[in-house]
């Protein structure tokens, strides 16, 4: 029992970090800098990644009466948030920094409260512990999203974030209670043993089904994908980072651990709900995406699609599916926030109005003014296409490899003729960037001079996105660990 | 000289890229990307020279192999190797590069730097392209090409129309390999090998109808690449919108030696029941591209179809599947990439002379530009097969083949061979002769090819007379080839 406080060290690092930051925040002088508070938080965030894989090293396990459980699995999803936080922390420190946003320390605090929910949310072990780390990072990313308290977009955003968040996750509660009156448990283990000798397996399925709307909604698979353009394109860009990617990641997880542990005896059931969310977030997703003229919201709908290409994995009922799962949700994971981190330096500080790039043609010329910045966010594009060598190719394959094996044929090429349609918005954006621009853009594109986080920020992702491209060894020997030790539930 | 032959392909496929890396760090001042271009493109086609001095023309099978597990799930190996087929294509990439540096030596001025790497990444694609002998490797280089191609039609094309045209161009051949793709995974789930080889040796343990859904796929994604007729629908806006050093490279050999290695390498038996389908199609590609281009006034799309209509010749030849005609369909393949190249030289010359591609404007120009006349002379002649010069081996060899067993698409395609020579002839007329058009009278007297155009012509066309006088040379390796591919092995 003495690894008790081991199995949470990742979130009490985060959870101290955010006090420290907290406290320290109403000491400063209000026209003080706060990046020193963004520094703090990165610090804490690497010293919750060590914690993490501190964690591998130690006997996995539950803690806390087994509401969490602490094993290969769970430290890979928290490696994926803690890598994501830590580029939206350092696209953040110079993003806030101009003056027109007060109280940057609350974002960094924020930040990380919503990082330890999605992290608790990954170890849990039984449906009230995942239902506390997503109200967790739920309520956070709220806040988060209405950050530019002046902008009316930004304030739309959280407050229909708010609403239909809160609504799915009263979905997801109503789960858990038709759960605990069908199986007598609200744990994982205790749910796939009492399904054996339920005697109400329609009362089960609605749990099931209540259940995965919830997540749906969370991970923005269609059709509950309708909040996702609206809320990106309000928020904050590296507060898009932040969620399109690392609340998916959580919620992929817990995803993970209801359908193969929770509920493998109702496997043909939600296979096929699986296939029907994968197909119509992948065709929602990209074919919106060809209408839109905003970055953002392109992005939006693409990170709908990215959700259908992981979810097609989910049909294959074996373990097999799940490796190829906790890959795609890294490489995703590195592809998006690096996207995003490219397009906070685009677009400036805090995306004052004059200076702010939104709309694809104002991106053109961005090559001729900032060539390494371009070349970055060319890679993440062709990463999101998934051209071979880089991260998104590999991730596809994997997945549409485990669809196939399961005997998905159709998935498959539905998966393959939809990256196919993909490719003409984020191309549209990459010609874009190599066009010519009109002279008197030239000052606005070349924009301020790259800062050093931001810079850190964006050479994190592109070395994540080439390595899982490239050299991916190490991150599939740790995703095949995680596939192995998911199943095994104490 | 062992350890030059066993690294001697990495080396090619590295020497761009590090090309590329150079110049990204290199001023662009005065002409020294330009001269650091050259010297790279020079570089890397004494490399490829390596490859037919050292060749064992006795011994059949790949040469200079290296094979080095990369990745362990998917299987996936660094296997690379030269045979008959790739050895002389090989050679042909090689030149193309220093002549395409030197074609865009003053034409490209702004943004000369992108412009360079871009062209030396897809250089090193190109080479990957041939030397892979891992299939999804080759696919990773196969998709590679596409975006710089893409790019350097988008940023460096030469009217208003280039990103659509661009566009078109991905689209096209994008979607065609997301299916290639889809087989390709499916293959792997089959045999759980990338490797060429082993495809090869053993037969395909799958259903009759699902090997003919996966040929259908490959060879889709190759004929559109090629373009074969009616999938070239791209290559009229790409050809007249593309510099001249990315036209050259644009059509023709990627797609058909991929058909020979892949299509009637891994599925012998489905391309010799297509066989006569795609003969039909070579012979109709054949004349109806002769009749659009008969039609045509505006230079550039008149050169995109009368390559339509050689490459039927490349499809006629090899779909003939004896070894006459693969023997010929291959050096058509040669043929084209030198007759081709120079073709795009002149116009790219003729170009930047008077700024138009419409033949109505030209005339009358053999007195001013001598040379520039004599070498399009000799460049059309060749085209349309004049014996002593490539262009007639390559056409007799490949009619000569398809007449024993298709003698009546033959005598259509003959029909091709009157076509071809009355648009080129005219061409010409109207270029050279007559009374000058109206570009001509407002332009300043032009000058005559200077040393730098001569430089980038003068090898072509030698080789030209070479290909036309010494065949055997060439076709011993391709035999070999030609051979081993009937007697249903590699």
């Amino acid at each position: 029992m003495s690894f008790t406080v081991l199995r949470i060290l990742p979130e009490l690092a985060l959870v101290l970090g955010g006090v420290l930051v907290m406290l320290i925040e109403p000491l400063l002088a209000p026209a003080c800098s706060r990046r020193a508070l963004g520094w703090l938080a990165s610090a804490a965030t690497i010293a919750s990644a060590a914690a993490a894989l501190l964690q591998l090293h130690i006997p996995a396990g539950t803690a806390f009466y087994g509401m969490i459980q602490v094993d290969a699995f769970s430290v890979f999803f928290h490696l994926v948030i803690s890598a994501v936080l830590l580029v939206t922390l350092l696209s953040a420190i110079d993003y806030f920094d101009d003056g027109t946003v007060r109280h940057a320390g609350e974002f960094f605090a924020l930040t990380l409260f919503a990082a330890t929910g999605m992290m608790l949310m990954t170890s849990a072990a039984e449906l009230l512990m995942v239902f506390i780390g997503l109200e967790i990072s739920s309520i956070a990313t709220y806040v988060l999203a209405g950050y530019r308290k002046s902008s009316l977009a930004s304030v739309e955003s959280a407050l229909k974030y708010f609403l239909l968040g809160s609504f799915a996750t009263a979905f997801f509660l109503y789960g858990i209670a038709l759960a605990f009156g069908a199986t007598g448990s609200t744990s994982f283990s205790g749910i796939a043993s009492g399904l054996a000798h339920s005697q109400m397996p329609l009362l089960a399925a609605a749990a099931l089904g209540l259940i995965l709307v919830g997540l749906a909604f969370k991970v923005s698979a269609a059709p509950f994908h309708v909040w996702t353009p609206d809320v990106y394109q309000g928020a904050p860009t590296p507060v898009v980072g932040f969620m399109s990617t690392a609340p998916k990641a959580a919620v992929f997880a817990v995803l993970i651990r209801i359908a193969y542990t929770a509920f493998p005896a109702l496997g043909h059931r939600s296979a096929a709900i699986f296939w029907i969310l994968a197909v119509a977030s992948m065709f929602t997703g990209n074919l919106c995406a060809l209408l839109q003229r905003d970055v953002k919201r392109m992005l939006a709908y693409s990170a709908i699609a990215h959700a259908g290409y992981i979810l097609a994995a989910y049909t294959a009922l074996g373990p097999d599916a799940i490796a190829p799962i906790c890959f795609y949700t890294a490489a995703y994971a590195a592809m998006n926030a690096g996207a995003f981190a490219a397009l906070t330096q685009a677009s400036g500080t805090a995306e004052s109005n004059s200076t702010s790039l939104s709309d694809i043609d104002e991106f053109a010329g961005l090559a001729s003014q900032r060539p390494v910045l371009a070349a970055a966010l060319s890679l993440f594009l062709l990463s999101l296409i998934g051209l071979p060598f880089t991260a998104g190719f590999l991730g596809k394959f994997y997945v549409f490899s485990a669809a196939l094996h399961a005997g998905h044929l159709w998935l498959v090429v539905l998966g393959l003729v939809n990256s196919g349609i993909a490719c003409v918005y984020y191309l549209r954006l990459l010609l874009a960037l190599y066009s010519p621009a009109p002279a008197s853009r030239a000052a606005i594109l070349r924009g301020k001079p790259a800062r050093l986080a931001l810079t850190l920020a964006l050479s994190l992702c592109a070395a994540a996105v080439l390595l899982l491209g490239l050299a991916p060894t190490h991150v599939q020997h740790l995703a095949a660990r995680a596939a192995a030790t998911s199943l095994t539930t104490q | 000289m062992t350890a030059i032959n066993a690294h001697i392909l990495t080396l090619l496929l590295i020497t761009p890229l590090l090309g590329a890396a150079l110049i990204a760090i290199l001023p662009s001042r005065g002409r020294i990307l330009q001269w650091a271009a050259l010297a790279v493109t020079t570089l890397s086609l004494l490399f490829t020279l390596h490859l037919p001095v050292h060749y064992d023309y006795a011994a059949s099978g790949f040469q200079f192999v290296v094979n080095i597990p990369w990745l362990a799930t998917p299987n996936v190996h660094y296997h690379l190797g030269v045979d008959g087929l790739s050895l002389w294509l090989v050679v042909l990439a090689g030149l193309l590069a220093p002549v395409g540096v030197l074609v865009s030596w003053n034409s490209i001025n702004a943004r000369a730097k992108e412009f360079y790497i871009i062209f030396l990444i897809l250089q090193t694609a190109m080479l990957g392209v041939f030397l892979s002998l891992d299939l999804l490797l080759y696919y990773g280089f196969w998709e590679l090409t596409l975006v710089p191609m893409a790019l350097l039609i988008a940023v460096f094309g030469r009217t208003e129309r280039r990103r659509a045209a661009a566009l078109k161009y991905f689209l096209y051949t994008f979607l065609s390999s997301a299916l290639f793709l889809a087989a390709i995974i499916w293959l792997y789930a089959r045999t759980g090998t990338f490797d060429y080889l082993e495809l090869t040796s053993h037969p395909i343990p799958a259903s009759c109808h699902a090997l003919w859904l996966a040929s259908l796929a490959f060879l889709v994604a190759f004929a559109v690449k090629v373009p074969i007729v009616p999938l070239h629908g791209w290559i009229s806006d790409a050809i007249s919108e593309a510099p001249p050093a990315a036209a050259m490279v644009l059509a023709g050999k990627l797609g058909l030696y991929s058909i020979l290695r892949f299509s009637l390498g891994v599925f012998p038996a489905q391309s010799a029941h297509i066989a006569p389908l795609l003969v039909a199609l070579g012979a109709i590609g054949i004349v109806y591209g002769a009749c659009l281009a008969l039609a045509q006034n505006d230079l550039r799309k008149l050169i995109a179809f009368s390559i339509v209509s050689h490459l039927g010749f490349c499809v006629l030849g090899i779909f003939s599947l004896t070894r006459t005609g693969l023997d010929g369909g291959v050096y058509q393949i040669l043929n084209h990439g030198l007759s081709g190249a120079a073709l795009f030289l002149l116009v790219g010359f003729l170009y930047e002379r008077y700024a138009v591609t419409d033949l109505r404007d030209l005339g009358g120009l053999a007195k001013s530009l001598p040379w520039l006349a004599t070498c399009f002379v000799i460049t059309s002649l060749t085209l349309i097969g004049l014996p002593i010069l490539n262009g007639f081996v390559g056409e007799f060899l490949s009619l000569s083949g398809t007449f024993a067993v298709h003698p009546r698409w033959t005598i259509l395609a003959t029909l091709g061979v009157v076509l071809g020579a009355a648009y080129m002839l005219w061409t010409v007329q109207r270029i050279f002769y007559g009374s000058p058009g109206v570009a001509v009278q407002h332009a300043d007297p032009a000058h005559d090819l200077e040393t730098r155009e001569h430089l980038a012509l003068w090898p072509l066309l030698v080789l030209m007379l070479v290909l036309g006088v010494a065949s055997p040379i060439f076709l011993r390796a391709i035999d070999q080839f030609s051979a081993l591919i009937l007697k249903g092995g590699r």
